[in-house]
């Protein structure tokens, strides 16, 4: 068992039993399904209009290569900077090689998944910069020094009393349970945050390739101030973000926001499209743009689970997962959490670590019906279990399995089940629950179903005399 | 109509009734019934854990027996959809995919079966209680089965449907995920519980038996005062 997965089978046994943590969650979420769902309602056809996303991001990441360089040649001739990345490595050299480059001290990021799947603060802060998170959730579990847990809602696992703690122990302010107070105590310090800053870095939601454009949702106006403070812009992100055309943003962005977080359209939505123009009054002097390969290429390389690159990283397949709602987000310990993490951390991280993900699943479904691309989610969640059998077989489950068919394919044999089932059971309460039991991972939480006095094919026998 | 009937391994052993009470509806019904007694199991558990190569051997044992099949009815939506939906994944590539896509056509689960195949929905029960539907994953997601058990339902006399909140959500069953992952599988079966008995049913219904036994199994390690029972008993309730 590789560490990960022992990990993660630790976390969530401690998380299963958390029932505050299982209440918050829950109750978070029930309401943003209602939200959802009332946003939804507003779609004409919603099953049309996933139906045209996935065909959109078919072609966007069918034919990457071409709509990569038009995205890449648009923006490069408004003066942007352009940067290839195969590697997390790589992503960080970049980034670190413009850091010293400008000389900077402070860097302003505003909310960038790629940057936690390079673990860029960390990178940061070793080359001696301050790195400050401007997201308030994102502001939040930086100073608690913890991952996001939900990669859209990275505190959501917090209450008020606890942020009002971290602040007043973090950043000395008074306590208090009101979100607006919360909000100001945060506010104030990052508005001079973004004006000192050398450096503003942050992620993309959409690339268009028609425009040389990237373009970023947020609530909060953070993003904007990251982008348009700092002398030097810096945007990380994923290959897969390449959208043909600017009015595929017509329905990519009210989409995001509905399957993420219930709202018609999220606050604010703006595009970037390389550093000033003579003549233009605002914007950074410099702009970088660093495209992430990280092994999205070798995901792409699987005609089976490419579709997975789909992804715009709303999160709502966490929203509705079962199993995200009884472990919780950290629990993973994965960048991207949930179903959509569970299928594609095993290509970016590798299989035989992290394939413990694709068997903490009940396949129920739940992640792709919601999933507004498409993304066949539970199944490549069984495929990938095919793929890590095929791979890394455990030699006695293959063996138990194997008997297993034999049995089923041996009526004499099958035969056999229920008589000795019902020896066994009456020997059973002998051990049951004790280390003994092998029925131990079930009956320690639930009772077993008993083996019927006569079976169905003992009734059929039965008729037919 | 003769029709076949595929009996999943557990319902066989453990909820026989599950079984009775579909020959006698459809023996009511007017139906011969088919009863391939060889046929112990669809291979789900080797399938879902990955192994693939493992599974075919059972596979093919059912694609050769129900080669000639009218139809053929499947007491449960989760092994329903291993060989509607998943058979045909299974032998893709193979010489057996036409058998499989062949066999898929002619799979229904039971409900569905009734529903959609013989336009039967009233089948004169009488089960005078309060109750609520637990929709398996596999019935509702792979097979498209939501409208069909409340339309039988809908047509029990003195049956009182109230929907619980979390009727959607996954028991927490899945196969041998309730073993690998039991204390996930376990809060998802409490989610369940408690969300069962916000409705004050006394009954929670189900068309997979496998939900029904985790549903159970935790009831009863917990004492809640809640009895499953599978669809085809209702409708079989007189």
């Amino acid at each position: 068992m590789s560490a990960a997965s022992q990990q993660f089978k630790h976390d969530a046994e401690r998380l299963t039993h958390d029932l505050r943590h299982r209440l918050l969650i829950q109750t978070a979420l029930k309401k943003y399904e209602v939200a959802r769902d009332s946003k939804k309602s507003r779609y004409q056809d919603w099953q049309s209009a996933r139906q045209t996303a996935a065909e959109i991001k078919w072609d966007a990441v069918n034919h990457l290569d071409t709509y990569l360089e038009e995205f890449a040649s648009k923006l490069e001739a408004r003066g942007a900077h352009v940067h290839w990345a195969s590697t997390s490595e790589q992503a960080r050299q970049i980034i670190l090689g413009i850091v010293r480059e400008k000389n900077a001290r402070s860097i302003i990021k505003s909310k960038v998944m790629t940057g936690e799947e390079i673990h860029l603060n960390e990178a940061l802060e070793k080359a001696g910069l301050t790195v400050v998170e401007s997201d308030f959730g994102e502001y939040i579990v930086q100073l608690r020094r913890e991952a996001p847990y939900h990669f859209v809602f990275p505190a959501m696992h917090l209450v008020r009393g606890e942020i009002s703690e971290l602040f007043e122990e973090k950043l000395g302010s008074k306590p208090t349970n009101d979100p607006e107070e919360l909000m100001m105590i945060a506010r104030g310090i990052l508005r001079n945050k973004y004006i000192t800053a050398d450096i503003g870095i942050t992620g993309a939601n959409f690339a268009i390739a028609e425009t040389g454009m990237i373009s970023i949702t947020e609530n909060e106006g953070n993003a904007r101030l990251t982008c348009a403070l700092p002398k030097v812009h810096i945007a990380l992100m994923g290959i897969e973000k390449v959208l043909p055309k600017l009015e595929d943003l017509a329905l990519f962005m009210p989409m995001l926001a509905t399957a993420g977080a219930g709202q018609a359209l999220t606050g604010y939505n703006s595009l970037y499209a390389g550093p000033r123009q003579p003549g233009e009054p605002d914007g950074p002097d410099e702009f970088h743009l660093v495209l992430l390969d990280n092994q999205r290429t070798h995901l792409l390389a699987d005609a089976e689970q490419r579709d997975a690159l789909h992804c715009i990283r709303c999160g709502a397949c966490l929203n509705v997962c079962p199993i995200f709602k009884n472990i919780g987000g950290h629990a993973y310990g994965t960048t991207y959490q949930g179903p959509i993490g569970s299928v594609i951390t095993p290509h970016f991280r590798g299989l035989q670590d992290w394939k413990h993900l694709s068997g903490a699943s009940s396949l129920c479904g739940a992640c792709t019906e919601a999933c507004p691309v498409k993304i066949d989610l539970h199944h490549h969640l069984l495929q990938s279990r095919r793929n890590a059998m095929a791979r890394y077989p455990v030699w006695w489950e293959r063996l138990a399995f194997k008997g297993f068919a034999f049995l089923v394919n041996h009526p004499v044999l099958a035969g056999l089940a229920p008589p000795l089932a019902r020896v066994a059971q009456r020997f059973h309460p002998l051990i049951k629950r004790t280390p003994l039991d092998p029925a131990r991972p079930w009956t320690r939480s639930r009772e077993l179903p008993q083996v019927a006095k006569q079976t169905f094919k003992e009734f059929w026998r039965s008729r037919k005399r | 109509m003769k029709i076949t009937l595929f009996i999943p391994c557990f319902v066989d052993m453990c909820y026989p009734h599950v079984g009775v009470s579909i020959v006698q509806i459809l023996e009511r019904l007017g139906h011969e019934i088919d009863y391939p007694e060889e046929l112990a199991c669809c291979g789900q558990p080797a399938f879902n854990s990955g192994y693939w190569n493992e599974t075919r051997p059972i596979a093919e044992r059912v694609l050769k027996r129900l080669k000639d099949a009218e139809v053929v009815v499947i007491a449960s939506g989760s092994c329903g959809a291993m060989l509607k939906k998943f058979y045909p994944e299974l032998f893709a590539t193979t010489a057996h995919a036409g058998a499989a896509n062949e066999l898929a056509a002619r799979c229904y689960e039971f409900s569905d079966f009734l529903v959609t195949r013989l336009g039967v929905t009233d089948l004169g029960a009488h089960f005078p209680h309060r109750v609520t539907f637990h929709d398996g994953c596999h019935g509702l997601r792979e097979l498209g089965n939501k409208k069909q058990p409340r339309e039988l339902l809908a047509k029990v006399r003195g049956l009182d449907l109230v929907e619980m909140s979390e009727a959607e959500t996954c028991c927490g069953f899945g196969g041998m995920f309730s073993t690998k992952f039991p204390m996930i599988s376990t809060a998802m079966g409490e989610v369940k519980c408690t969300s069962a008995l916000e409705t004050g049913a006394e009954y929670v219904v189900s068309n997979d038996a496998s939900c029904n036994m985790h549903i159970q199994g935790l009831a009863d390690r917990q004492r809640l005062s809640l009895r499953t029972i599978h669809l085809a008993e209702v409708l079989n309730s007189r």
